[in-house]
């Protein structure tokens, strides 16, 4: 299954990446290559095998229910590009 | 003083013959002399070192402290440091300084462990060389022609150079063990949950581990003691006391070791296997006994990888839009902002990462992709956990090269990818796994791999001791520069 200029486009997309076209036709050539090297786990008989999601999984994790001083807001906003009155300033999402 | 030990080092700062802030002058020192060749270090505050010594030293003076107390210790710059920046090599951290420690980074401050400076490594540890870094390229201090490995290369070339005794670096698909390997000295990977990845930039979640690097096995373990151990804070993180591996219990007699049939002949470097047999025939001589067995799961491993990894760094990877941290670009809008923000700020190997796993967990995809890879992990965890119950561990090249020349394997990525072959089974099985020096082939060091079932890290670490006494390459230190 060889993937479009379309559907790089759309992954981009979905992945919140701006590429110019010398990237989009790269990451063509790349995706591509890399799927057909993903075809020896395709030809693997899986229908016994359950998925696993981490190596030693770990069950029912609860913690104590108990407030916790979080961190100051002023550190919390330290690293924002744009910051006004305590808040991080986004560009404007509902148009006018 | 840098030429020795970080235990050496302890004793010496115990026995009131050399102050914490000596010692970490002695490194600094080092560290302005040799690392603008070697390139280890992203970021180095003298005087903050010279601080946190300080502290360390009024903590051994009131007898606390753990037993690395006064050593300084580098870290690798995907792991937080409160004020001081953490990038991962990213222009999208540029500038970023964490307003919190990574739980690691609080154990070594605890332990009265001066922080020396952020290492550098493969942008967000994606890669095998440290080439991806946005900021600098880092030398291997056995010629500095070629890569240290990676993607913790800062962290391995540092301890390898002497800038510093001891480092943390972490190990998605081998980034502890293969730039230990390619730098000649001993790397970590404990077993997946056993030290905490609170703080530690997310890469592959389920496959992600902090390590500690060193110029010998005692000191990895003793840093290992002072950084894992359960933390609320890591939902992963296992319900276990730390690491605490007596290395006087060390002895090769007995001990049944697995050899892979698939990682010792076709695609690794003759000179790597001919150093690899030379070291298993020491072992035996020593008496333990070498199998080769087949792990045909290990050929999956790789493809495996390059799905699961990429697919979890798609998702981890989303929090950077340039509103809380970073450096932010002007874009259309708020989507136009974000994308701009992306584009300008991440690497062209991050950016091929993001773009594979979002497509790999894309519509239409997840089930051929993810979901797959995720049940071949499961049957690469099962083939080795049958070999676990014959053996005490598998034993390999950690490599199938030694250290390649900057920018001889940019222009390859597969090749770059399949450098990962030997480590990969231990992050997708959650194997505790180390690499120590076994030897040269043309006068590069080869890393030799044992890798145990999980939570065996002790046994791992003794079993290592015991083979590094047997070795008789295992503690060559490049010539320094």
């Amino acid at each position: 299954m060889a993937i479009t200029l379309d559907e790089v486009r759309h992954v981009a997309k979905l992945a919140r990446l701006d590429l110019d076209e010398a990237e989009i036709l790269s990451f063509q050539g790349k995706l591509n290559a890399l799927i057909g090297h993903f075809a020896d786990i395709q030809a693997i008989d899986v229908s016994n095998l359950p998925p696993t999601s981490h190596a030693v999984a770990v069950q029912n994790v609860w913690a104590e229910d108990v407030p916790q001083t979080g961190l100051p807001r002023e550190l919390a906003l330290k690293n924002a590009a744009v910051q006004r009155a305590g808040l991080f300033v986004v560009p404007q999402i509902i148009e006018d | 003083m840098t030429e020795l030990s970080a235990l050496e080092l302890a004793r010496l700062i115990r026995g009131r013959e050399a102050s914490c802030r000596e010692v970490a002058s002695a490194f600094l020192h080092q560290i302005e002399a040799r690392d603008g060749v070697i390139g280890a270090f992203l970021a180095v505050d003298a005087e903050r070192v010279l601080t946190e010594a300080d502290a360390a030293q009024a903590l051994v003076d009131a007898g606390e402290g753990g037993a690395l107390a006064g050593v300084p210790v580098a870290v690798k710059d995907n792991i937080s440091t409160q004020g001081l920046t953490t990038t991962c090599a990213s222009r999208i951290l540029e500038g970023y300084v964490p307003p919190f420690d990574a739980t690691v980074v609080a154990r070594l401050r605890a332990a009265g462990m001066p922080v020396l400076g952020k290492a550098n490594l493969d942008e967000f540890a994606m890669g095998a060389s440290t080439e991806t870094s946005a900021y600098r390229v880092t030398r291997n201090p056995w010629d500095p022609e070629r890569s240290p490995g990676g993607s913790s290369g800062g962290s391995a070339a540092a301890v390898a150079a002497g800038l510093a005794p001891v480092s943390l670096g972490s190990d998605t698909g081998g980034s502890i063990r293969q730039p230990a390997a390619l730098c000649g000295v001993v790397g970590f990977k404990p077993t997946y949950g056993r030290c905490s990845r609170y703080g530690l930039v997310a890469f592959g979640s389920s496959l992600d581990q902090i390590g500690p690097i060193g110029r010998s096995v005692a000191d990895v373990a003793a840093l290992s003691e002072v950084v894992t151990g359960h933390d609320p804070r890591d939902s992963t993180s296992l319900e276990q006391p730390p690491v605490r591996a007596d290395l006087d219990r060390a002895d090769l007699k007995g001990k049944r070791l697995a050899l892979p049939r698939e990682l010792i002949g076709d695609g690794v470097q003759p000179g790597v296997v001919q150093a690899v047999e030379r070291a298993i025939q020491r072992l035996q001589e020593a008496g333990a006994e070498v199998e080769t067995v087949p792990l045909p799961s290990i050929r999956l491993g790789v493809t495996t990888y390059y799905i699961i990894a990429p697919a979890e760094a798609s998702s981890n990877l989303a929090r950077f839009d340039g509103i809380r941290y970073g450096p932010r670009a002007e874009g259309k809008g708020h989507v136009g902002m974000v994308e701009r923000t992306r584009g300008e700020g991440f690497g062209p190997e991050v950016k091929t990462r993001i773009m594979i796993g979002t497509y790999a967990l894309s519509a239409g995809y997840y089930d051929a992709f993810y979901l797959r890879a995720q049940q071949v992990r499961g049957l690469m965890t099962r083939e080795f956990n049958e070999v676990f119950e014959r053996f005490d561990a598998v034993i390999s090249p950690t490599s199938p090269v030694t250290a390649f020349r900057l920018g001889e394997m940019t222009d390859d990525p597969l090749a770059m990818k399949l450098l990962d072959l030997c480590t990969i089974p231990a992050n997708m099985g959650g194997f505790p796994g180390i690499s120590l020096n076994c030897g040269f082939s043309e006068g590069l060091p080869v890393g030799l791999q044992l890798l145990g079932p999980v939570m065996a890290d002790e046994r791992l670490l003794e079993l290592a001791h015991a083979v590094e006494q047997v070795l008789p390459d295992a503690h060559i230190r490049p010539q320094t520069a």
